[in-house]
């Protein structure tokens, strides 16, 4: 589903990526965590191309995306992506947040539109909040919002950029369990995230970065009860302790 | 003193001519409001153009008519361009001035506001396949606005004030008519009256803007 190779990306004299590949299988669910400025926030935002590596091809669902022809907007539309800062549009309702782009991108008329937006909103359990401007909602519904808005234009893949890092601990919960149920129906997530009792009890593969490097990576028991490499074992140690 | 400032019976004529230059002052300025502020959106999505070849002769621009007196302006457009053929007329060159004067104060507005924007913002658009322009126009232009709209509304109420210049271009607008009936009359009447006119015009806008000017004041 994605295949990513040899990526490189400098921010100008920091090198980010240092070579990476990740291939993320369909329904397949990659944690990847890391410590923080150990590129895998930038990894992910490759995978859409909301920034653009110096080197390297990525391919998502079959669509070439750095080839300069390749329409980069339609190719979004078939790859979610979550925000740690959620990024609602603070001007629209709950419902117009997730209908904006199945109106313009996808061409939708209204009244389809709010259908197809309220039953975004229903997956993720905020129906009843439709009508709610994100200053009205926590920061838990906000990101579920944030989830229906991507998962609205059905998308193929998801991506997660730490997607509960904002949240106050127990808002955590209502998010993991819209994103577990994703996972049930099957959907392909690349998820950057430290919550390791979701990545153990939902990730298929875990990989660990390091200074724009993935490390080592394997089965989420594997990776956080036996790591193999000196610098994962220092980082699961650290990341426990908390 | 009543009979020279307030003098009913030349109120009563030259009220007419005064609501004819108020016809005029209200066409000049929903004229040169929309005008102005189509330039200063040009002139902020210009600036967002990263090419040294936009940005350096855009900061002249802007700089240039923001120090250039409206006046002086006015006056050379109206003066000046008949020598090389080209006769635009009082409202002609008001326009003109005004767009080149009033959208460079709206262009640098509007340009913060657009910074005042989170990126966090663009990028969420952006990631629903929302192109630049649509993301543009439908997520960032609305929040701009919002987040300068007090300095939009006290940018518009100088503009307003300003199309008094076009009496110096014999543009017939308020003052200009006020002044042509204090001079028939040789009484200031329709002077205090025009006053009072731009007053009743201009102050349910002054209220909005202290309300929200206020409102921005608690929010922030």
């Amino acid at each position: 589903m994605i295949e990513a190779i040899g990526l490189h990306k400098h921010f100008g004299a920091l090198h980010v990526l240092k070579g990476v590949d990740l291939r993320v299988a369909d329904r397949e669910l990659v944690f990847v965590i890391g410590p923080s400025g150990s590129g895998k926030s930038t990894l992910l935002r490759c995978l859409n191309r909301l920034e653009t590596p110096d080197a390297g091809s990525i391919v998502v669902d079959g669509i070439d995306l750095m080839h300069r022809r390749t329409d980069l907007n339609a190719a979004r539309r078939r790859i979610g992506m979550v925000f740690q800062g959620f990024n609602l549009y603070p001007h629209m309702t709950a419902l117009g947040n997730v209908t904006l782009a199945l109106r313009k991108v996808a061409g939708k008329g209204r009244a389809e539109a709010e259908a197809l937006g309220l039953a975004a909103l229903e997956r993720v359990g905020l129906r009843d909040r439709a009508g709610h401007t994100p200053g009205q909602l926590s920061g838990g519904q906000q990101q579920r919002v944030a989830i229906a808005r991507a998962i609205a234009l059905e998308p193929r893949v998801m991506l997660f950029d730490e997607p509960t890092s904002a949240l106050d601990p127990e808002l955590v919960g209502s998010v993991l369990a819209v994103m577990r149920e994703l996972r049930e129906d099957g959907m392909t997530m690349v998820v950057v995230s430290h919550e390791m009792g979701f990545a153990r009890a939902a990730a298929d593969r875990v990989v660990f970065m390091d200074h724009g490097q993935i490390v080592e990576q394997g089965p989420p028991a594997a990776i956080f009860e036996a790591p193999q490499e000196a610098r994962t074992q220092a980082f699961i140690g650290q990341i426990q302790r908390h | 003193m009543l009979d020279t400032f307030f003098n009913v019976e030349i109120m009563k004529a030259a009220w007419p001519i005064l609501l004819a230059g108020l016809g005029n002052t209200l066409l000049l300025s929903v004229t040169v409001v929309p005008l102005g502020l189509l330039g200063g959106l040009m002139l902020a999505l210009l600036a967002r153009l990263h090419s040294p070849w936009v940005r350096w002769p855009l900061m002249a621009w802007v700089d240039f008519f923001r120090a250039f007196p409206p006046l002086v302006l006015l006056i050379l457009l109206y003066a000046g361009l008949p020598f090389i053929g080209i006769e635009l007329g009082g409202f002609g060159c008001v326009a003109i001035a005004f767009f080149l004067n009033t959208g460079a104060y709206y262009g640098e507005i509007l340009r913060a506001g657009i910074d005042s924007v989170p990126t966090g913002q663009t990028e969420a658009a952006r990631s629903t396949g929302l192109s630049a322009s649509q993301t543009m126009a439908w997520v960032v232009l609305p929040q701009a606005v919002r987040n300068v709209l007090p300095d939009l509304m006290s940018n518009t109420l100088e503009v307003v004030k300003l199309t008094a210049l076009g009496s110096v271009v014999a543009m017939p607008e308020l003052l200009f008519q006020a002044r042509q009936a204090q001079s028939l009359t040789y009484n200031p009447t329709p002077i205090v009256v025009a006053a009072l006119v731009y007053f009743a015009l201009l102050w349910p806008l002054v209220r909005l803007l202290s309300r929200l000017e206020n409102r921005a004041l608690r929010a922030g």
